[in-house]
């Protein structure tokens, strides 16, 4: 039906890009993974497990990494349950606020992700908006030092970033259901929270798990906001994967790391997807 | 039928059932905006009766439905039903249930779940959800899809289980929004013999919705034609035909000559053909249906004073069991005329007579925006 000429012209920029930009650093970090430094600092080139055998021996690799879904997980969470409020009255009550309102769910992903992780620094800092606030109206004697440099402060960031991205899968799913469908709930004699809890909440599944897929890897990932408001005890696997790469200089351990990352986000969207298509019916 | 009408309830006319209506409709208007959608509009519906809204697209007879199941509130007027004012009360506790239009049953429920639904929000117990719904299974034929997902069944399949589940509620009254109009031709006549007579089996009231007017003849005990936002005529289907009391209504059912005629003195004359009318004088429209019309000179059974006029075929179509010509006198008069189906052959001058009877005076319909 359509020439050859067409047919590769549109296949074979995305399969160029895909190759050179994901396939061949991917692998390159595969054999990374598999290799090892030298006592001067330059990389041997000979296979060896050393690299997730020091994984698993290192304490403070795993538990950085579960500390990381540890706060991944609440970010999720606090996403999930300020997102899906929002993108219901936005999708059932909003009317002819629609627009505006979702607007400005979407305005502040226009401002770099740098200058709203920084302004959450000026927010939380000790001589920062909210302590000054807090010793002003004397709720507080001295400023509260857990604000900043904690992981308080990155799932805070973290939730205030990425609830936008949450909430609008669920706010499409929840536009896909058919509104006669919560008339005939109602007809039946469904209270609205009959209603919600047995027809809406349960066809917005989809966008829920997307929602929350989202929030939870994007913050898995995360090295900005852990870097400038997390401090000590707020130190996520992204950070020692940058340190590994930078001035610790041991790429291979770097690149065994991200590659036990990259597994289990994979898995993890193979499992959001295959429930998504589970629950999608509309 | 206690709701039978008389000749005096057309239009917004209400009519009074010896016994208390089960709905009464009454006054009810919709403005969306400027756009006015329903005006001044009373029906009574009785226990037991199957009424049909009839209307074109747009005519508000959807919105009527809407309102009555209470996902629209009406602007002004009210609703009762026996005795009790339903119009204030949400949809989840009116004892109304609809069928939609598109069935709207509950994707990510199976076919049992879905008809359970009304059982279950009104947390009884789980035996007894189990044993009305296989009934209402049973008595839509749908017992052996119970545990399929409504995507996994046909229109005409799912369009019953929408039945049952409505119908499961046991409501005084059931709502249907054009149920039919997604079936094909043939499905569709089924359903509606096969719904006609549930109705009578279960001895719910039916508010059934349509645009279809031979729908609305086949189904229904009475009529009610809604026309550009105002009920046009409150009628069975024999007397809103027989009777039209506008030139809408005569058109809008069935196929109809419209002739508009001046009387003096006890005679109508429409171009070259009178006849002896009891209306007072002046301008006056009849209806006259094509069937009323026959071959003069044929039949064994002469009419008493029979009309006559002469005309040529113009125009002719076959329909199986009867034929339509469109015959054209000299004057310019033209008329269709349908007889039963014959070998044909029809040419020349051929005479036609009709009984003054068939004439039936109908008002001139009011333009409206």
């Amino acid at each position: 039906m359509f020439s050859r000429a067409y047919r590769a012209a549109v296949t074979v920029p995305p399969l160029v890009w895909v190759t050179v930009f994901l396939l061949i650093p991917y692998l390159l970090m595969f054999c990374y993974s598999f290799w090892s430094v030298s006592m001067a600092q330059t990389v041997v080139h000979s296979w060896t497990l050393d690299n997730y055998r020091e994984l698993l021996r290192v304490n403070v690799y795993w538990q950085t990494l579960f500390r990381s879904m540890w706060i991944a997980a609440r970010v999720m969470l606090f996403s999930l349950l300020l997102g899906y409020p929002l993108a219901y009255y936005l999708s059932f009550h909003a009317a002819r606020r629609k627009d505006l309102l979702y607007q400005l769910v979407i305005i502040p992903l226009w401002v770099s992700y740098l200058v709203r992780a920084y302004a959450w620094k000026t927010i939380l800092g000790s001589d920062g908006v909210l302590n000054t606030l807090l010793q002003y109206t004397h709720l507080s004697k001295h400023p509260l030092e857990f604000l900043l440099y904690s992981p308080f402060a990155v799932v805070l960031t973290l939730t205030h970033i990425y609830t936008p991205f949450t909430m609008l899968p669920i706010y499409a799913s929840l536009e896909h259901i058919p509104r006669n469908l919560v008339e005939a709930s109602h007809d039946l004699g469904g209270s609205p929270s009959q209603t919600f809890w047995r027809v809406i909440f349960p066809l917005s599944i989809p966008g829920v798990l997307a929602g929350a897929t989202f929030a939870f890897v994007l913050s898995l990932g995360d090295f900005l906001a852990p870097l400038l408001l997390g401090g000590p005890s707020g130190i996520m696997i992204s950070n020692i994967v940058v340190s590994l790469f930078g001035a610790a200089y041991n790429w291979p351990l770097g690149a065994a790391i991200s590659l036990c990352m990259l597994v289990l986000v994979v898995g993890l969207l193979f499992i959001s997807e295959r429930l998504e298509k589970k629950w999608s019916f509309t | 039928m206690a709701s039978t009408t008389s000749e005096s309830t057309v239009v917004t006319g209400l009519t009074k059932p010896a016994t208390e209506p089960l709905l009464s409709v009454r006054n009810i208007a919709k403005h969306f905006g400027k756009n006015i959608v329903l005006r001044d509009i009373s029906l009574d519906i009785a226990e037991g009766e199957f009424l049909t809204v009839l209307g074109e697209s747009g005519s508000g007879k959807t919105t009527l439905l809407r309102i009555i199941a209470g996902f629209e509130t009406a602007t002004s007027g009210e609703l009762w039903m026996s005795g009790e004012r339903l119009d204030r009360l949400p949809p989840y506790r009116r004892r109304v249930n609809t069928v939609f239009q598109h069935y709207a049953l509950f994707p990510h429920l199976t076919v049992e779940q879905n008809v359970g639904y009304g059982l279950r929000v009104a947390k009884l117990a789980e035996a007894e959800i189990a044993s009305r719904v296989e009934q209402a299974l049973s008595m839509v034929k749908m017992k052996e899809y119970a545990r399929c997902k409504p995507a996994k069944i046909s229109g005409g399949q799912q369009q019953r289980v929408a039945l049952a589940r409505a119908l499961i509620n046991r409501p005084r009254l059931l709502l249907l929004d054009e149920p039919l109009s997604a079936l094909d031709a043939n499905l569709r006549r089924q359903m509606q013999v096969e719904l006609k007579s549930l109705q009578r089996e279960v001895g719910i009231a039916f508010l059934f919705v349509t645009h279809d007017q031979e729908e609305a003849m086949v189904m229904s005990d009475r009529i009610a034609l809604l026309r550009s936002s105002e009920l046009e005529q409150v009628a069975t289907p024999r007397e809103i035909y027989s009777r039209p009391a506008t030139a809408y209504t005569a058109q809008f059912i069935g196929h109809t000559n419209l002739l508009p005629a001046e009387i003096k003195n006890g005679v109508a004359r429409y171009k070259s053909l009178s006849w002896p009318v009891q209306v007072p004088d002046g301008p006056a429209l009849f209806s006259l249906r094509p069937e009323n019309i026959r071959l003069a000179g044929i039949s064994n059974d002469p009419i008493g004073d029979a009309v006559r006029f002469r005309g040529k075929l113009r125009h002719h179509a076959f329909h199986g069991a009867s034929e339509l010509l469109q015959i054209e006198h000299a004057d310019g008069l033209v008329l269709w005329v349908r007889i039963r189906s014959s070998g044909g052959g029809w040419h020349g001058d051929l005479e036609f007579e009709f009984s003054p009877n068939d004439a039936v005076p109908v008002r001139e319909s009011q333009t409206r925006d």
